[in-house]
């Protein structure tokens, strides 16, 4: 059981990190904490693509002298798809920042039930 | 084939990505450049969306290569009857709602001209993106671009919109990151991500956990996206808040898009017989959307807000959408992919009227609308024929998408959808001439009998806000009278082999 869940640790970690940000995002009743539950979140799903590119024992993905097989190299295009990942994470974090920011504006607090207690 | 004709799938896209970086650069000199260039720009978009639908009515699907890589390493393009149908409701509609946003962005948003069309033209991009390509992951580089333009313009709205904005990034992040690892997931078990290749890679591994659980992902990931109860949370806020101009164009087409995904990754990614059969998803999504149906309607009875009341009419249509897929025979996916052009252009005509009230009165409340007729004849009596559509009245174009899921349903063999669809009609009515009756009643209540009532002056919106809403209530009509043609020339082609 032990070695089950060692062996496999990266995903064990990958999950549990998802669901810390997705109770964040559900259950903190402060809007900047749903935020960063959302970027723990996002950067759980770069880590789990990050994951299934490794290969015990593979090597970079260039050409190198001495290795021929397709097996000994990593899988780079997970990688690279997290790229994209990375820039929409980056960029979903910049919108939320100034939305929250006009919010400030108006309401003057971040709290949820604030906000909600004023609106009504 | 022409040069036109092979890259109007790469051009119907390139075209409003570029144009949308040409605004700020000449709106930095001269402001009312903006309209013109979104406008010219989807109008282009609208021309290679016909060319694209009529070589694929006549010489079969198109595959378009990105870069000269084969499929499945690199990014193809596809294009066949489902998606360059819904290519042509997306750029026609989206070309009409552009064409009437000048006034109503001028009233709404003064001094944001310049950002408010960049923003919006990437919008149209992200969505006209996910309607074209044939690969998995390029969809989610587009729903992003979409959402995250979705989310700014939302946000710009008045004053609950920030707070709806911000629901709505986090709701609408856990839907595509739930997508991204549906992606994820069917890499680890195929190595592909073109949408083709993962279908015939598929099959062998439907015994396999991984896919079922990429399966899941997909779609409650975008089941969220598409505003499925029960996880619309965010929808009637997002289509309240949001400028007029913006919840016109997002409430018609963005739902229909993120739909149209649903029903791809459903259909084409999987098979039917695994996505709707092997796990009784077909009957769990279709018991989900009759939920839907009522739900919304009768959450739209209660609403006072013309919008708010829309955008809960919105919750139910896209439960009509979710049946008709999820009853799994050929009436009921044909009822589905009619109710998508139709609900576009209905709800496209309506918010429309919406936005021209808000422009010319500023209210929103459908109790103060008493004696609106007799300002703006032409916008009411649109009104009265999306609402009419809405409800399914013969010979509009709504009555013939409730047909056919009638239709299916009772192929089907369940009365409770036939009963759940005449039910929400009968809502619908009650809803839609809430609003007609104020519109149109002579006297408010205050008023006694014999006292005299001033006329009100009649007063319009400006032409390119009417002419549009005009147009739209006059397709309702006409998609009505010709929804045999459509069925038997485009969408019979789309429903995939093995649907009876």
């Amino acid at each position: 059981m032990i070695d089950y869940l060692i062996s496999k640790y990266n995903y064990w970690i990958y999950i549990v990190l998802m669901m810390v940000g997705f109770y964040a995002m559900m259950g903190k009743r402060n809007l900047v904490k749903k935020l960063i539950g959302m970027n723990i979140f996002q950067t759980a799903i770069i880590l789990f693509y990050i994951s299934i590119g490794v290969k015990k024992g593979g090597t970079l993905p260039v050409y190198m002298e001495g290795v021929t097989q397709a097996a000994n190299y990593v899988n780079p295009l997970p990688h690279v798809l997290m790229l994209t990942a990375i820039v929409v994470c980056v960029s979903t974090t910049g919108v939320a920042l100034s939305v929250l920011l006009l919010i400030f504006r108006r309401y003057k607090t971040l709290e949820e039930d604030e906000i909600l207690k004023s609106v009504r | 084939m022409s040069t036109l004709e092979t890259h109007a799938a790469i051009l119907i896209v390139i075209i409003p990505l570029m144009s949308s970086y040409a605004i700020p650069l000449f709106g930095w000199r001269w402001k009312g450049t903006g309209y013109i260039i979104a406008l010219l720009a989807i109008g282009a978009s609208t021309v290679c969306s016909v060319i694209l639908l009529h070589t694929v009515l006549t010489k079969g699907s198109i595959q378009y290569h990105l870069g000269g890589w084969l499929p499945p390493w690199g990014i193809e393009y596809v294009i066949d009857p489902l998606n360059g149908f819904m290519g042509v409701i997306v750029c026609g509609l989206g070309f009409l709602i552009t064409l009437a946003s000048k006034e109503s962005v001028e009233r709404e948003l003064p001094g944001k001209k310049v950002r408010f069309y960049t923003i919006y033209l990437l919008l149209f991009t992200g969505l006209i993106g996910i309607v074209v390509t044939g690969d998995v992951f390029n969809v989610y580089v587009f729903l992003e671009i979409a959402s995250l333009s979705a989310y700014a313009l939302i946000a710009i709205g008045e004053d609950g919109a920030p707070l709806a904005a911000f629901n709505y990034i986090i709701m609408g992040t856990i839907g595509a990151c739930f997508y991204l690892l549906g992606i994820g997931y069917l890499y680890i078990v195929t190595g592909s991500l073109n949408m083709a290749d993962l279908g015939q890679l598929l099959p062998s591994l439907y015994q396999s956990k991984v896919v079922l659980i990429a399966l899941a992902f997909f779609l409650i990931g975008l089941a969220i996206k598409m505003g499925l109860f029960p996880l619309h949370g965010w929808l009637p806020d997002a289509y309240t808040y949001a400028p007029s101009a913006v919840s016109a164009f997002i409430a018609p087409l963005m739902t229909k898009v993120m739909a149209y995904i649903f029903i791809r990754v459903m259909l084409t990614v999987f098979q039917p017989s695994y996505s709707l059969e092997t796990v009784p998803i077909g009957t769990i999504l279709s018991w989900v959307a009759a939920v839907a149906i009522i739900f919304g309607s009768i959450m739209a009875l209660a609403q006072k807000d013309l919008k708010r009341m829309l955008a809960y009419s919105s919750v139910s249509q896209i439960g009509y959408i979710a049946l008709g897929v999820g009853l799994a025979n050929k009436m009921g996916l044909l009822g589905a992919y009619l109710h998508i052009l139709n609900h576009a252009f209905m709800k496209g005509c309506l918010f429309l009227v919406a936005a021209a009230l808000m422009y010319r009165t500023g209210m929103r409340n459908i109790f103060q609308l008493r004696m609106i007729h007799r300002r703006m004849p032409f916008t009411m009596a649109a009104f009265v024929i999306g609402a009419l559509s809405m409800i399914g009245i013969p010979p509009t174009a709504g009555f013939f998408s409730k047909w056919y899921l009638i239709l299916g349903s009772i192929e089907a063999q369940n009365w409770v959808f036939v009963s759940v669809i005449l039910a929400s009609s009968l809502l619908n009515a009650l809803y839609f001439f809430r609003v007609i009756e104020n519109a149109y009643l002579e006297v408010s209540p205050g008023h006694s009998k014999g006292e005299a009532v001033e006329e009100p002056a009649r007063e319009e919106v400006p032409w390119s806000m009417l002419i549009p809403i005009i147009l739209l209530a006059a397709g309702i009509i006409l998609l009505g009278l010709f929804n045999e043609r459509i069925i038997s020339g485009i969408l019979l082609f789309a429903v995939p082999p093995g649907f009876r």
